[in-house]
């Protein structure tokens, strides 16, 4: 079957606003879901599930979460690590502190504690714009990281100051095995994504979207910028913070401060740049590139007989990281999800150019 | 180019402008630093008129306008709006009282397509909040089709259905501002302020634009504050004039009044003509 | 007493060095509106270029003697550097003329990645040393004044001393010199400027390239007290709340928010950080910037942000 939306006539608005309007679409999503829901789980491979899809998915949500922010409402953040932190160690101390805490609950209220902490510094948001905003969350970020190295209390006074958790379950279910996480992974982002596309594209993104392309005229057609910033920073910060549960709890079982370091929230800032900014797709996009690039670098010279040392190559992804988001920045700022459309916009028409 | 408009069309809205003041601004005076914009400038607006402000550039009008709606704060000078006094305010209570607005330089977001920028009009009209929308299911998805059909309606009205799903940013100027026409039309606003609407445009440009501006007055009643550098234009389509020279109102009235001001004809028209 | 001045100059000799990266931050937001976040990564990279050429050179060429080697490797850095204005200039920034500065910011960020890697690369990633003759050992000072005296950091005191004097030159450079002149008229208004015959172009590099140099002179200062490592990369990120704190666009501004960050940092830690627990020096300077942008967030001595409609 051609890629065509000849003879898809739209009756109504409600087809018209439709997430994917056309058919084609529409079953391209429908088999990836069916790949990742039935066939993945029964071929992949262990190695698999622990070091490519995983990560992935928790950092597709993570930057997912930033995408809202930075993407869709213009609000840099340079603290996204901070935000995912809050969100690990809250869930970590609502799950440890409270008997019986369900490990959803803790999740949740993990990613509502990072609500609140993304609020209130996305209040300084208010007063100040793009680049001294992004000292703001820099503060955030250098603050947590202090934080939960030293104050004890939040790690349940663990004296390496590592902290773990273990025996995870969900309605009984437990979460250890590879196939168990990614599933539960792949459930959560799910949900998450399309809350994300609905907002995205009613009134609520709409704000967030005027917002960052003009905020004296979000303001005049009557849009508070004081609500509509800190829904985004607050929507942002729960993905994230979920995200950040998701990251400890469930991909490193074991984890201190670290896992959360600028350097985290730089890459998830990457992946939203590589992916596209402004699109929920680019978040899966931009992750999908970023855990997988380093595979490959680390892989390949292998294959070819010329080994290079992790530190060669980790130089190298530095290298190639920062070249890509100069190129998308200035070729493509709407990232990988831009070519994509651009690819489907070609297709429509192929083999006819005109 | 409006001279030809029927006699008919003059005096129906001359007989409109005995509605009542919705608008009045008593002694408004704004200054940036030391600088000053505006200076003790009273006027008001009426119910259903077409009032114009006019003036040479740098007179203060869009400064005028920038108060009105609560961009910028008059250090002096009182205003009412439908007989209430307004303290400080921020322009998104502007919106909330039915006050809308283009600007100068076209002001759309530009990341958003035409149908998205229109549907921002709607906001304040939409009472979701974050929760029913993520869901998008029921009440969400119901006001997002009714104000859509709204939205189409001022598509249809400005008649821009085939650019509905273009990015904004793509489009040429003058659809530009067709469609900051719409964003604002789609807020029903009671009064809208119209900032050099036809500025850059050609003649048909013009016209059609003059047409929207009437249509809107007539069809809706919306009271409509316009600035304008088309003299033509001006005189044909206002109601009532205000000149502004220097931050210093040097004028006011109905056009033949406006047009036979001396001090107007000094500043502004005897200059330009 | 003693102690807290000497806590007092401790304090003073490090923002001397943040003023100095922070110049280099506000003298390329000044001429180009670009906030550089790379200026951390030229920091390491001059200081990693610094330390291997100095190591390399003499071997190159077979000869010993310090003083020479390390000219010349500064030299060869410094030239690097300007290649690497010239770079950033041709393949970055003329092509996002006119962009938002959220779209400059991450750009540099791009390019600060670009560079550790880039640097680690090529010059190795082990910890290296910068020898060019600091003075190693503490000195007493004012022993009429107090009992016992004050401790200081020779070391500190003759990077103070360096810092100031460049902080000094660069100041003169923008106010007296014609080069200077068009870089103020560039950051008033980049089209003005260029209408008036300025090349846009050249500026740029020029402006990069000090900035570079002022990245090279702290890379050397930090890199002979800490040795040249990646850590020195994050230590220039605390010139961002210095800048923040002097205001974007002002010399004064940096130089005095250095010291004020640097002061406030270790006065800090030693009276309010053990009510913390310690280790505050961390963030003390971003929280500090971030309650002062919240009061004034046009900074100290920065321009008043009016927005026109």
């Amino acid at each position: 079957m051609l890629y065509r939306e000849n003879g898809q006539f739209k009756t109504s608005y409600a087809a018209d606003q439709q997430i994917f309007p056309i058919a084609q679409d529409r079953l391209a999503i429908g088999l990836l879901l069916l790949v990742a829901f039935v066939v993945m789980p029964m071929a992949g491979s262990e190695y698999l599930f622990r070091a490519v899809l995983i990560p992935f998915l928790i950092l597709a949500l993570a930057a997912l979460g930033l995408n809202i922010l930075v993407g869709y409402c213009g609000q840099i953040s340079l603290g996204t690590g901070a935000f995912m932190a809050v969100g690990a160690y809250a869930a970590y101390n609502f799950l440890v502190r409270i008997d019986g805490m369900p490990l959803i609950g803790a999740m949740l209220l993990g990613g509502l504690t990072a609500t609140v902490v993304g609020v209130l510094f996305g209040v300084p948001s208010l007063r100040i714009k793009g680049l001294y905003l992004a000292v703001a969350t820099l503060a955030a970020q250098f603050f947590t990281d202090w934080a939960f190295l030293r104050i004890s209390w939040f790690t349940n006074n663990s004296t390496s100051g590592s902290v773990s958790v273990a025996g995870l379950n969900v309605f009984g279910m437990p979460i250890e095995s590879p196939v168990a996480k990614y599933l539960f992974c792949l459930t959560v982002v799910c949900v998450f994504a399309l809350a994300a596309k609905n907002l995205t594209r009613t009134a609520t993104g709409r704000q967030w979207m005027a917002i960052r392309d003009m905020d004296v005229a979000a303001a005049v057609i009557g849009i508070r910028p004081v609500y509509a910033k800190l829904t985004a920073f607050a929507v942002s910060s729960f993905i994230v913070g979920v995200a950040g549960v998701l990251w400890a709890f469930v991909h490193l079982g074991a984890w201190e401060p670290a896992a959360f370091s600028i350097d985290r929230s730089f890459q998830l800032l990457f992946m939203v740049i590589i992916g596209g900014l402004g699109s929920i797709m680019g978040a899966f996009f931009g992750a999908a590139f970023i855990v997988v690039l380093p595979i490959i670098l680390d892989q390949v010279p292998h294959l070819l007989g010329i080994p290079l040392s992790t530190a060669t190559t980790s130089h190298l992804v530095h290298m190639i990281f920062g070249a890509l988001i100069v190129f998308f920045l200035i070729v493509e700022p709407h990232g990988l999800a831009k070519l994509w459309s651009i690819g489907k916009q070609k297709l429509r028409l192929w083999p006819f150019p005109h | 180019m409006m001279n030809d408009m029927p006699q008919a069309v003059q005096e129906q809205s001359a007989a409109r402008r005995t509605g009542d003041v919705v608008l009045d601004l008593q002694n408004i005076s704004l200054s940036f630093g030391g600088v000053k914009a505006l200076t003790d400038i009273s006027f008001d607006v009426r119910e259903h008129e077409i009032r114009s402000i006019i003036g040479p550039n740098g007179a203060g009008k869009s400064s005028m306008l920038n108060v009105i709606n609560g961009v910028y704060h008059p250090q002096q000078g009182r205003i009412l709006f439908r007989g209430e006094e307004r303290r400080r305010m921020e322009p998104h209570m502007a919106a909330a009282q039915g006050i809308a607005r283009t600007f100068q330089n076209i002001a759309l977001f530009k990341g958003m397509s035409v149908l998205d920028n229109i549907m921002t009009g709607r906001n304040l009209k939409m009472k979701c909040g974050l929760l029913a929308n993520a869901l998008y299911w029921g009440r969400a998805r119901k006001e997002e089709i009714e104000h859509r059909v709204k939205v189409e309606e001022v598509i249809d009205f400005l008649e821009i259905q085939d650019i509905r799903k273009t990015p904004v940013g793509a489009l040429p100027y003058g659809l530009q501002k067709r469609v900051e026409l719409g964003r604002a039309l789609a807020a029903e606003p009671s009064l809208l302020l119209l900032d050099e609407p036809m500025a850059g445009m050609n003649v048909e440009e013009k016209q059609d634009m003059c047409r929207f501006i009437l249509d809107v007055n007539d069809q809706f009643g919306t009271t409509i504050v316009l600035i304008e550098h088309d003299m033509g234009v001006v005189m044909d389509i206002s109601d009532r004039v205000v000149v502004l020279d220097y931050g210093k109102k040097i004028g006011d009235g109905v056009p033949e009044e406006v047009r036979a001001n001396e001090d107007v004809i000094r500043a502004y028209l005897g200059t330009s003509h | 007493m003693g102690f807290f001045l000497e806590t007092l100059f401790g304090g003073l000799m490090a923002g001397m060095l943040y003023s100095l990266i922070a110049l280099g931050f506000v003298l390329i937001y000044k001429a180009s509106g670009v906030f550089n976040f790379a200026q951390g990564a030229m920091v390491l990279f001059a200081a990693l270029a610094m330390a291997r050429f100095a190591e390399w050179i003499p071997k190159w060429l077979g000869f010993d003697n310090l003083i020479v080697a390390n000219l010349l490797a500064f030299v060869v850095a410094m030239a690097l550097m300007v290649v690497l204005a010239w770079v950033i200039e041709r393949l970055c920034l003329s092509r996002l003329v006119n962009q938002e500065g959220i779209t400059l910011l991450m750009a540099t960020l791009g390019i600060s990645y670009f560079l550790d890697g880039l640097g680690q690369t090529l010059f190795g990633n082990d910890i290296y040393s910068i020898n060019v003759g600091m003075p190693k050992e503490p000195a007493m000072i004012l022993e009429g004044m107090f009992e016992g005296g004050l401790l200081i950091s020779k070391e500190d005191l003759v990077a103070a001393l360096i810092a100031a004097a460049l902080v000094l030159a660069l100041a003169l450079f923008f106010q007296k010199t014609s080069t200077g002149r068009a870089l103020r008229a560039v950051a008033d208004d980049h089209q003005a400027a260029q209408s008036i015959g300025i090349p846009l172009n050249r500026i740029w590099v020029i402006v990069w390239s000090v900035a570079g140099f002022a990245a090279l002179v702290a890379g050397i200062i930090w890199g002979s007290k800490l040795g040249v490592q990646f850590s020195l990369s994050l230590v220039a990120l605390k010139a961002l709340p210095v800048v923040i704190l002097g205001g974007l666009t002002s010399v004064p501004g940096a130089i005095l928010g250095g010291l004020i960050i640097g002061v406030g940092e270790k006065l800090s830690e030693i009276y309010l950080g053990s009510f913390f627990g310690g280790g505050i020096e961390i963030w003390f300077a971003y929280v500090l910037a971030l309650g002062f942008l919240l009061v004034r967030p046009q900074g100290l001595f920065g321009e008043k942000i009016i927005d026109r409609v």
